[in-house]
């Protein structure tokens, strides 16, 4: 695969405050990237750096096999980066923008309204060329932060999260989009919103404090997360010794007040011998179901935060002031 | 330092200029569509109608007495000077609130990370703010050459002279200009930036005023005062050593516009 970016012992110090901390990683074209993690777990700081709008503490970055303190320019040129406030002139109409951006980003005059028409078409905003983009909408401007970002073909896609303040149906939009760039070119994005990860990337990392704390495929995430447990509520219950004797049982942990949580084999499900047993013996049994793990949980265990059974949803917390 | 390392080939330096003609391009355009911008145009060439025909009004009063005299001052020594000093002191208020929005505006907005993940350095950003934002200031000096050249159908101005004030207008503002694109990289905020500027401005254009009384000090400050060299052009003079201290003081507020850019991708 194409080697897009190489990051390597990246840091970033303010002050005595480390934002990065020995950061490494690397992304290959068709490749979706997601960096998960808190507010001010150094997420924007990653993506500044690597778009070259913060310069790094220590380390190396590597775009498209240019360095991106030795070549600024060329690595640059690879790179499309949409910040967390799209960076936008409100006194411009859409498409007169874009083409400002071309020009920024060395695109000839003549292919300029190529580049300009075919990044609206991307992103939705065909009819929206002569609009002021100081009268756009929330979810207007996220797409012109986006086309800017893509208007010169870049390989590098960088998106620091994409889908914030946007409504349900925008919001699937731009993920749909984000998928489609990630076909032919490189694609980061950060946010703190996990499902969109799970909807959109193909790699997680997770970044807590600084530190690259996860990096796996979202398959294998997927798996991880497979459901290996099974709760069961009993009216009548049988002690937990009986329980774990009935076939494909590992282990059996009694929560609450008639609720068992039973361990198995992923190879022996037990769902029938349980509903059986519990028909033959007259346990009652009136709720059986699997126990998924969420992202939410892994998340929240790896970033040493609470894990109890009520898990607070993260996405409700993203209020947070930096 | 890394600029010495870039190849300094031919396409860099076409590329360089392409990319400083696009950022002034976007300057220029956000002027010329900002009403603010408008109206301080307005503002001036109604202020300097005015004090223009003051001076020529106060000419005519004269006009008897200096026909009587040999060697006597002319058109362009009583009405020309002193109409561009006005439009020198004018502008000195005026333009930090052209120049303010240049950078910091953009730093506020965020659209400033626009220009830093473009390929283009620092130096061809500076250059291109620098550059719209003074061909900006021209075509506000050219509009205020107009009037005193309306002088002409009527009697015969000493054109040498007239080109000599003009110029010394013209390099003044690219201090202005150089002045206002420093402060702007200063702060985020663009009334903060034309407070800075217009203190930046006042300083050096009264710098000279202080040594008028102890000649040894008052040397150096006139050599570093913008009026005492704006002087010399509003005679008639054209000296190298003026057109050198205007260059140089742009160069340098244009350095340490770089420099503090620089400074602010290291931010601590």
């Amino acid at each position: 695969m194409d080697e897009l970016i190489r990051v390597e012992h990246l840091c970033r110090d303010y002050g005595d405050q480390r934002a990065v901390v020995d950061l490494s990683f690397r992304l290959h074209r068709g490749e979706i990237l997601g960096l998960l993690g808190p507010n001010g777990a150094g997420k924007t700081s990653t993506l500044q750096m690597i778009t070259g709008n913060l310069a790094p503490s220590a380390g190396r970055i590597v775009v498209a096999g240019h360095d991106l303190l030795d070549r600024p320019r060329k690595a640059k040129r690879n790179i499309g980066y949409l910040p967390e406030t799209p960076p936008l002139h409100n006194d411009m109409p859409v498409a007169g923008f874009l083409r400002y951006c071309a020009r920024l980003h060395e695109i000839p005059r003549r292919r300029c309204h190529r580049a300009v028409s075919s990044a609206m078409e991307r992103c939705g905003l065909a009819d929206a060329g002569d609009r002021l983009i100081g009268n756009l909408s929330k979810g207007y401007r996220q797409r012109v932060g986006i086309a800017q970002a893509i208007v010169h073909e870049p390989d590098v896609v960088v998106l620091d999260e994409p889908t914030v303040g946007l409504d349900p149906i925008q919001i699937r939009e731009i993920r749909q989009l984000i998928r489609d760039l990630g076909k032919d070119r490189g694609v980061i994005l950060s946010t703190h919103i996990l499902p969109e990860v799970q909807a959109t990337c193909n790699r997680v990392q997770i970044i807590h404090n600084g530190s690259l704390i996860l990096s796996k495929g979202t398959d294998q995430i997927n798996d991880r997360l497979a459901a290996s447990t099974l709760v069961a509520r009993f009216n009548r219950a049988p002690d937990t010794l009986t329980l774990s004797t009935l076939p494909g049982i590992s282990g059996v942990e009694q929560f609450g007040d008639n609720r068992y949580r039973l361990l198995f084999d992923p190879d022996h499900h037990p769902g029938e011998a349980v509903v059986k047993a519990a028909a033959a013996n007259d346990w009652g049994l009136y709720e059986l179901y699997p126990e998924r793990r969420t992202l939410e949980q892994m998340f929240l265990r790896l970033t040493g935060a609470d894990l109890s059974d009520e898990v607070t949803p993260v996405a409700d917390r993203r209020s947070h002031p930096r | 330092m890394k600029s010495l390392r870039w190849p300094i080939g031919a396409a860099t330096r076409v590329n360089d200029m392409k990319a400083i003609l696009t950022v002034a391009g976007r300057e220029l355009a956000g002027l010329f569509g900002s009403p603010l911008a408008w109206l301080l145009i307005a503002a001036v060439q109604a202020i300097l109608g005015y004090l223009f025909l003051a001076q020529v009004d106060a000419f005519l009063k004269v006009q008897p007495s200096l026909a009587a005299t040999a060697g006597a001052p002319g058109v362009t020594d009583l009405i020309i000077g002193p109409y561009f000093t006005n439009a020198a002191a004018v502008l000195l208020v005026v333009a930090p609130f052209l120049g303010m929005r240049t950078i910091s505006e953009e730093l506020r907005s965020g659209s400033f990370s626009l220009l830093r993940s473009a390929p283009l350095g620092n130096t061809q950003i500076t250059i291109g703010k620098y550059l719209g934002l003074y061909l900006f200031y021209l075509a506000v000096a050219l509009l205020l050459a107009l009037p005193p050249l309306l002088l002409q159908t009527g009697t015969d101005l000493d054109l040498g002279k007239f080109a000599a004030v003009l110029l010394g207008l013209m390099l003044l503002l690219s201090l202005f200009a150089s002045a206002g694109v420093f402060a702007s990289s200063l702060t985020p905020q663009p009334g903060l930036a034309a407070t800075i500027t217009f203190a930046l401005l006042f300083v050096l254009w009264i710098l000279d005023w202080a040594g008028n009384h102890t000649p040894q000090a008052s040397q150096a400050l006139a050599h570093l005062s913008s009026f005492s060299h704006f002087r010399n052009l509003s005679t008639g003079l054209v000296d190298t050593h003026d057109l050198a201290y205007f260059a140089l003081i742009s160069i340098a507020f244009l350095g340490l516009t770089v420099r503090q850019l620089e400074a602010q991708r290291l931010q601590r």
